[in-house]
């Protein structure tokens, strides 16, 4: 089963748990199955549209990837607020 | 002792003091987030922050305490499965019924909570207005950012969106119209329709004691209406731009308000590298600059729309307001004499005082 990791304020809004082992095809089913686990998280990582918001990167298995990323069993997926995001 | 709300590009700074005098720093929360604006409600005391995290998106909070733990709201987002977020909150507004509380954010969005800022609700009417798709953005998005409330009538709102203009409801936001007429725009052709509403309201204010005048700082432009927000009468004669941001009015006159003219669109700091503040007793016949104790040379700040506040009313109106040069300066006798409450803040994006 993939495992996601969070950091910071993701893994605190997360049951303050840093990684979440979750059956799913793709990395957007995992985020989603984490917002319906801790409401407390939903709009943090994926916006109302269900969109990944834009300063946030996903990386499986160290390899940058995203919403629609298809992960074998083993996969690991690290969810990590992106270095462009503080430009202000 | 007052306290100023200053939402700042990085955090939010509480401060303390007497007016006239020099502020102290009492609190710091969410450091190196931008807060768009805070406020504390009168009602519950309670504060609100509007947090836009470069990450995680837009959130609103709230605490009793600043120092402490804050509480997410709920219910701040746009309908699922469109093809819009919510970009940011722009303003919190206690409304006029206990426990109503409104936000306006970008793109264009009105929210309203009945229990206290715990959660919201979308407002329909508004967002579903037909214009809708006409709306443009200004240069901060197509932000909602005044909610005028009518004393003691909770079915009556004005607001104002960049650029979307002036709505209007009488029926607590089932259904909305605009409030246009007499507003002209240099950004658009002379022959442009009457039923335009591409307009880039900066600032609106109502007057408490006769609500049906608001007093409006446009993008290039001053305006007052009589009529509740229908018809506009430009009232910028005798300022030194009538561009600006900021807009204040004194609750106990409705002759009175107060801007904080900027060059122009494309120089947007105080006129001759003075800054002052320029205040009307006369609903807008005349204009008399207020400066003193103000930096009167070599001085060129940028005050943004929602970083002026006042409090009380009469000859010991309060006034406060903060630059992007992270200076905050205020008034404790309706704008005669102005001191640095503060300085070496972070860029102001708002004051709030209570």
């Amino acid at each position: 089963m993939p495992v996601v990791r969070l950091r910071g304020p993701l893994r605190q809004l997360a049951g303050d748990c840093s990684e979440h082992r979750i059956d799913g095809g793709s990395v957007g089913d995992l985020l989603l199955a984490i917002e319906r686990t801790h409401p407390g998280a939903k709009g943090w990582i994926l916006d109302e549209r269900g969109v990944l918001r834009r300063h946030i990167n996903v990386f499986v298995n160290g390899e940058r990837g995203g919403q629609d990323t298809q992960l074998a069993a083993e996969d690991q997926i690290d969810v990590l607020p992106a270095i462009s995001g503080g430009e202000r | 002792m007052t306290e100023l709300l200053v939402g700042t590009k990085k955090g939010l700074i509480v401060l303390e003091g007497e007016p006239g005098s020099r502020f102290d720093i009492t609190a710091r929360a969410f450091p190196g987030e931008p807060v768009e604006y805070a406020m504390r409600d009168p009602r519950s005391g309670r504060i609100l922050a509007s947090v836009t995290s470069p990450f995680y998106g837009p959130k609103l909070f709230s605490t009793d305490n600043p120092s402490g733990d804050w509480d997410q709201a709920e219910g701040l987002a746009l309908p699922p499965g469109g093809d819009a977020a919510l970009e940011r909150i722009w303003v919190i507004v206690p409304g006029e019924e206990e426990g109503t509380v409104y936000a306006g954010g970008d793109p264009g969005a009105l929210f309203e909570s009945r229990d206290g800022g715990a959660t919201f609700e979308l407002n329909r009417g508004l967002w579903d207005e037909p214009t809708r798709p006409r709306w443009q953005p200004g240069a901060g998005g197509l932000c909602l950012h005044s909610i005028a409330t009518w004393p003691g009538d909770p079915d009556r709102l004005a607001i104002a969106i960049s650029a979307a203009g002036i709505w209007l409801t009488d029926d607590r936001g089932e259904t909305w119209r605009s409030g246009n007429e007499g507003i002209v725009a240099r950004y658009l052709p002379e022959d442009t329709s009457g039923e335009e509403v591409a307009l880039c309201v900066h600032r609106l204010r109502r007057a408490a004691r006769q609500p049906e005048r608001l007093f409006m700082q446009f993008h290039g432009g001053v305006y007052r209406s009589d009529d509740a927000g229908r018809t506009w009468n430009d009232i910028a004669a005798g300022l030194p731009s009538d561009f600006g941001f900021p807009l204040a009015v004194d609750p106990a006159d409705p002759d009175s308000a107060y801007v904080i003219p900027l060059n122009a669109d494309i120089d947007r700091v105080t006129p001759e590298g003075r800054v002052r503040v320029y205040e009307t007793r006369d609903a807008g016949e005349s204009w008399t600059p207020r400066g003193d104790g103000l930096p009167a040379e070599q001085a060129y700040l940028t005050v943004l729309r929602e970083a002026m506040a006042g409090l009380g009313e009469g000859p010991a109106l309060e006034l406060y307001f903060g630059a992007t040069s992270g200076a905050v300066f205020g008034s404790g006798d309706a704008g005669a004499t102005w001191s640095e409450v503060h300085s070496h803040l972070p860029p102001v994006l708002s004051v709030d005082a209570s």
